[in-house]
Formats: structure tokens, C-alpha cells, sequence
């Protein structure tokens, strides 16, 4: 499954590159793309454990750069 | 466009530094210009307590945000975060500087610390405002979003409800000043509609009964009546904005480089500082000047403005883009464009309009006459060219004459032994008729009247008026344009020939396009980018396969938005070399801030590991090589309109 998430106070370029790179090593996750122009999060996961693949890359996201919300 | 005001963080945060900038100054000024500066106003060995403890004030004034998210952030286990480098930088030259004023050598050090942080978050603001800014430019321009929808409601009283309520079917009002919410057709009224925020086209479009409607227009003039044909959630304007948004999602190579470029720089010039500290320093003994040169290092390495004005200068293009009504479905589209050398147009509907028209009369005698007798022919036929030939007599047409289909030869027309003939060669002969040939490329009508010919109508698909010259300005910039056809093998060549293309295939079957598009992205070299134009009308497949699929007057066509990664919304082949100059203009600044904020960062820490270049250089080796790539990146923001675009504007 393909889902877009908005990002709230992504303020620097290159977190959102480590947040991408972070979230990308998460284990389901197939593809990611972090738009630090779009503030958007394009994110495609395992269907079955979406919802909690998506609890972990908030938590994820939460330890790279705090001052970032995924609004989900 | 509406002004962009600051909000309230931004604002906050520029006060903030304002204000630091003030204090900062107060504490310089008298710091160098006073005899001695700050560190003589106590005097003795503990003088430098003193502009210590109000630099340290501005200091923390400015950089509590910075200390806070670097403490957080080891926490998370983020080293190489750059607030963190920032704090060590600054600290470190504190903490030298308190060290110089202990061993009692010459009070400096604490306005460099300070002032290295001030400007460190002045850059940062500046980089938010600009992002922000250009974020909110290419909101602008798309502020296609209808927010209501007027439901009419039994006795013909309006209700004002979410768009996304409204279903096909339903009947809405559309006043003049409101946004079209829903795609649909007008049952009554007349109006213009300002369609400039979906295709950049300024020329009002003019509707009536019967008219298509396109949501995200503005209407002008008049109340419209609308049947609603598509729910919100499949009009044109959700499609539209959904693919804007996600737009900025496709990363392109050069982005992907810098981020890579980013994530080993950063660790690499650590490194290098803490050898730069501790070697030399071991060496020589000389420990504060190497540890200073090594703080100079961390400053420089912060990635974050390298990594800013890449993406920028994408945003930006594809902003630029769509103010001229080109889609671009992201950065790494628009990349590819810049290097697109082969164009494959389909002929139908792209080069040519796709409606025949009659391009040529040949009389025997008098030209209106061939006209006139060949519309009462064809008055009632529904077939293309019969419609064609009406449109163009364009008058009332004399009735009374029995028409008779002859198959696969044309029309007969009777009345009281008046004998109209109008058709194509075998039915000249038939009749024994000595015609002449019309000899131009295209479907051919002979008209004859009681026995004697009158003349010739050649009718053909119309080529469009500014085909020829985007084709010219294509094989201008280098790149191979080809057409592919159904039509036969003259037909091709002397289209092929009128426009300037360097290649055409004729004589395909609609499914041979998607063969001979495998076909020529087999045959062409590495590195080359294939295009293809189509109006997305049976071309998703071919639009899909090439590397690049542009899909021309995308309004109102799904399949077209869904399967090409170049949208032009307006039916104007000029979008694409337009498209390509905005290309190569972003690549040409992408490249530039690539070189240029390497470049310089390399250059300073040259000149820091030597010596030349001091903490004030290192920060704007940092903060300044930011701001100016940023404003570099600005600049792919700016007009493109085509010399003759601009001559029509004048004009008009």
C-alpha cells in the first residue's frame, strides 16, 4: 500500500534526507520519499502491517528530527 | 499574487535575532573601539570575566534553541547533527578564549563565538523564509481549490454545500466571480471563463448550453447552469492539485547526489578536524591555533546548506512550469527533459488539429460555385469531410435536391434535370467527366454539374498553426523530431516536409506505435532521452513507455494526466520547447550551486587548515553559500515567455 503523509515543521533539507534514509531501512517498508519542498512523506508498505510499520516510523522520524509531526 | 507576510514563528524568530544583532553590537562596538576593549574595564587577570559573561548573555540569547536541540539529539543518538556541530564550534571557541584569558594572553575570541551562531541563525531564517516563500508561490499559483459548490435544489434555490457532496448528475449554479467546483455541462446560461490558473491560456474561453465546463476555472461574466458530470474526487481540479503535490516526490539524480554527497561530507570533515586538532597540535605544541582551526572545520561541515538549494531550484522550475500551464511530475522529469534529444509526435491530434478542413480549391471557373454546389451535395452527411465542405461554404445551402449515395465514389444531387456530381475520381469517370487532377496531398472532392466539370476541393487534416515553428525551435537545440502515422507514405512526407521534421513513420496501425517506440528506444544511444507527444486520447500505452510521455490539452483527459509525466493543459505545442528552456535553465543553476557551494566550502577549509581564513569566513563559507544558492535558485523562477508569445501579448 502507497499512502502520502503530510510533515509539519520539516525545517531543514537535510534531515528530511536522514529521515528518508532512516525510515528506509525500517523492516516492511519498500519504498520511501521524504519532499523537503513538498512536506510530504510518500511512504509504500506491507499492506498486513501497515499501521504499526507506520508506528515505527514515527518513532523513527521522532528521534531524527523531533521538531517534525507526521500527520496522520 | 497576494503578499507573503511572515507568520508568527517566522516572525518571532526574526525579532529574536533583531534583537540579538542590537545587543551583539552594543557589546562589540565598545568591545574594539574602547581602549583596551571590555577586558581593561575591571582590569587584572580576571579581566576577561567580564566581556565574557555579556558575550556569553548574547550568546544564549541566540542559541538557546541550537544547545537544546544538540543536547536532544545525542540523546537520540544524532552526532553529526548540525546543530551539534554548531554548538562544538561555538563552544570550542569560548572555551579557547576563556582559556587564553586565564593563561593571561590577550583577551579574543568571545565576539567570534558569538557572532558565529548570530549568523548561523540568521542564515537559518533566511533559508526557511525563502523555503516558505517558494512554497507558498506555487500554492498561489495553484489556488485552483473551489471551497463551495451552489446545489440547486427543486425550485431552482441554491444551497451552499462542500463540493465533494455534490453528485453527477445534480444540477449546480455558478455565479460570476466563483471558481468551477465540478466538471460538468452548462444547461443554461452563457459566460467566459477565465481559465488561466489551470492552463496559463489568458484569452477568457467563451460557453454556452451544451459547452463542457472544466472545475478549477473562474467564471466571468454570467450565472451558468451546470449538470455535474464527474464527482469532486475525479474532477479535473482534484487530479490536478493531487498531481502538483505529489510532484516534488520523485527525486531527480542531482538531489540523490547531494544527499549522498551530504551523509559522507559531514563525517569526513569531522575527522579531518579532530586529526587537524590533535596532530599538528601534538606536533607543535601549539595547541590553541590548531584547535581553532579545527573549530573553523566543524563550522564549514554543517551539510544543510548544500543540501537546501537543490531542491529549491526543482520547486522552482516546475513553479515556473505551471505558470505556463506545463505539469511536470517531478524533479527528476524535469532533469531528464533538459537532456531530451528525440521527440516522437503523434501525427493526429497533436501536430495536426484532427479535424479536416478544406485546404485547397481548384475551379474550373468560379471557386464559390465549386462550393456552393458541392455543400448541397453534402448537406446531410454526416461524414468528416462532407461536414468539412459545409463549414467552409459556411451559407444556407438551396434544398429540394434528391441526394443519392453512390458507395465508395460520393453524392449525386437531382432536382427538376439539375444534376450535381460531387465526389471522388471514379465517379468523374464513371460519368464520362474530363476533371482535373488536383494533384495536393489529402482527400480529394471533384464537383461536377450537368456533364461539365466545375473543379476540385482538397480537404486534409489541419496542421496546427504553431507546429512548424516548435518543431524548428526543437531541431534549433539539437533533438530529432519524428512523427508517427496512420497516414499513407505521401501524405507523411509532405507534413514531414512542411513542418521541418527530420523523421516520419507512416502507414501505422494504432498498436504499431507502441512497436515502433519499443523500436526506436532500441535503436537509440545511451544517455539519449526518447519524448513522446500525444493528446492522450489511445496513446497511453506509447506515453507510458517513453521515457518522457507528454500528454497535450491533459484538461479533462484521465488517462492522459495518469499515464504521462509531462502534462501541457493547454493545447499548444509551444509548451514543450518552453518546457525544455525551463529545463535547462534549472539544470544550469542546479549545476552551478553543486560547483559553486563545493567549491567554496572546499576553498575554506583550504584556507582554514593553513590559517588564512578565521571562524568569520568558515561561517560564511556555512550560512552565506546558502543564502546565495538559494537566490541563485530564485532565478529559475522568472519568465520564459517565447519572443513571438510576447509579441502576441503586446498585441492584444
Amino acid at each position: 500500500m502507497k499512502k502520502v503523509y503530510r510533515l509539519e515543521d520539516l525545517d531543514c533539507a537535510n534531515c528530511a534526507a536522514k529521515m528518508e534514509r532512516a525510515v528506509g531501512k525500517l523492516d516492511g517498508v519498500t519504498s520511501v520519499s521524504v519532499s523537503f519542498m513538498g512536506q510530504r512523506m510518500t511512504i509504500e508498505a506491507d499492506d498486513a502491517r501497515f499501521e504499526s510499520i507506520m508506528d515505527e516510523v514515527v518513532r523513527v522520524c521522532r528521534r531524527v528530527e523531533p521538531d517534525c509531526r507526521i500527520l496522520r | 499574487m497576494k503578499r507573503f507576510s511572515l507568520n508568527g514563528k517566522l516572525k518571532r524568530e526574526l525579532i529574536r535575532i533583531l534583537v540579538a544583532l542590537t545587543l551583539f553590537f552594543a557589546v562589540f562596538l565598545p568591545d574594539k573601539l574602547l581602549e583596551g576593549g571590555l577586558g581593561g574595564v575591571s582590569g587584572g587577570p580576571a579581566g576577561w570575566v567580564f566581556p565574557f559573561l555579556l558575550y556569553l548573555a548574547v550568546y544564549l540569547l541566540i542559541g538557546y534553541d541550537v544547545l537544546w536541540r544538540a543536547a536532544r539529539n545525542i540523546l537520540h543518538g544524532q552526532v553529526f547533527d548540525e546543530n551539534f556541530l554548531m554548538c562544538v564550534a561555538t563552544l570550542g571557541a569560548f572555551a579557547l578564549a576563556v582559556f587564553r584569558g586565564v593563561t593571561g594572553q590577550p583577551i579574543e575570541g568571545f565576539d567570534e563565538a558569538c557572532a558565529v551562531l548570530l549568523f548561523y541563525q540568521v542564515g537559518e531564517w533566511f533559508q526557511r523564509y525563502a523555503t516558505g516563500r517558494s512554497r507558498r508561490s506555487i500554492a498561489g499559483l495553484m489556488d485552483i481549490r473551489p471551497d463551495h459548490a451552489n446545489l440547486v435544489r427543486g425550485e431552482g434555490d441554491a444551497v451552499r454545500v462542500d463540493p465533494a457532496e455534490v453528485k453527477v448528475g445534480d444540477v449546480i449554479l455558478i455565479n460570476p466571480g466563483e471558481k468551477v467546483p465540478l466538471d460538468g455541462v452548462v444547461i443554461s446560461g452563457a459566460s467566459a471563463l477565465d481559465t488561466k490558473a489551470l492552463t496559463g491560456e489568458s484569452l477568457p474561453r467563451e460557453v454556452q448550453a451544451g459547452g463542457e465546463v472544466i472545475s478549477g476555472c473562474v467564471n466571468l461574466t454570467a450565472q451558468l447552469y451546470v449538470r455535474v458530470t464527474r464527482e469532486f474526487y475525479d474532477s479535473t481540479v482534484s487530479k490536478i492539485l493531487e498531481l502538483v503535490e505529489n510532484a516534488s516526490g520523485q527525486k531527480s539524480k542531482a538531489e540523490n547526489f547531494i544527499t549522498k554527497f551530504a551523509k559522507y561530507y559531514t563525517p569526513v570533515v569531522c575527522s579531518v578536524a579532530l586529526l587537524l586538532a590533535v596532530i599538528p597540535g601534538a606536533v607543535t605544541a601549539d595547541w590553541s591555533t590548531w584547535v581553532y582551526r579545527a573549530l573553523s572545520f566543524l563550522v564549514v561541515s554543517c551539510p544543510c546548506a548544500l543540501v537546501i538549494s537543490i531542491p529549491l531550484s526543482f520547486f522552482a522550475g516546475i513553479g515556473a512550469a505551471s505558470r505556463y500551464g506545463i505539469l511536470i511530475k517531478g524533479a527528476n522529469y524535469l532533469e531528464r527533459f533538459n537532456k531530451a534529444d528525440l521527440f516522437v509526435f503523434d501525427k493526429t491530434g497533436t501536430l495536426t488539429k484532427g479535424n479536416f478542413a478544406v485546404v485547397n480549391v481548384s475551379p474550373a471557373g468560379n471557386a464559390e460555385e465549386v462550393l456552393r454546389l458541392a455543400a448541397i451535395a453534402e448537406r446531410d452527411s454526416s461524414h468528416p469531410i462532407a461536414r468539412s465542405v459545409v463549414a467552409r461554404w459556411g451559407k444556407p445551402t438551396a434544398g429540394g435536391y434528391a441526394l443519392r449515395n453512390v458507395a465508395g465514389a460520393g453524392v449525386v444531387a437531382e432536382k427538376e434535370g439539375d444534376v450535381i456530381l460531387c465526389g471522388n475520381a471514379k465517379l468523374m469517370q464513371e460519368h464520362g467527366i474530363a476533371y482535373t487532377e488536383e494533384k495536393g496531398v489529402g482527400t480529394v472532392v471533384y464537383v461536377a454539374r450537368n456533364g461539365n466539370f466545375v473543379g476540385s476541393i482538397l480537404i486534409a487534416d489541419e496542421v496546427k498553426p504553431e507546429a512548424a515553428e516548435v518543431v524548428g525551435a526543437l531541431n534549433g537545440m539539437g533533438a530529432k523530431t519524428v512523427m508517427l502515422t496512420g497516414d499513407n507514405r505521401a501524405i507523411a512526407a509532405s507534413v514531414a516536409a512542411k513542418l521541418g521534421l527530420t523523421g516520419y513513420k507512416a502507414s501505422l496501425l494504432p498498436q504499431n506505435k507502441v512497436e515502433e517506440v519499443e523500436r526506436l528506444l532500441a535503436e537509440k544511444e545511451k544517455g539519449e532521452i526518447l519524448c513522446f507527444v500525444g493528446d492522450g486520447i489511445n496513446d497511453a500505452p506509447v506515453l507510458m513507455r517513453a521515457d518522457i510521455g507528454i500528454a497535450m490539452g491533459g484538461v479533462g483527459s484521465d488517462a492522459a494526466i495518469e499515464a504521462s509525466d509531462v502534462v501541457l493543459m493547454k493545447d499548444d505545442l509551444r509548451g514543450i520547447p518552453l518546457a525544455k528552456r525551463i529545463a535547462r535553465k534549472t539544470m544550469a543553476v542546479v549545476r552551478e550551486n553543486i560547483v559553486f557551494s563545493i567549491a567554496v566550502k572546499a576553498a575554506i577549509l583550504l584556507l582554514s587548515a593553513v590559517g588564512i581564513a578565521n571562524m568569520w569566513l568558515a561561517v560564511f563559507g556555512d550560512v552565506g553559500v546558502a543564502v546565495l544558492a538559494i537566490l541563485n535558485a530564485m532565478r529559475v523562477n522568472s519568465k520564459y515567455e517565447s519572443g513571438t508569445r510576447a509579441k502576441e501579448k503586446a498585441e492584444a
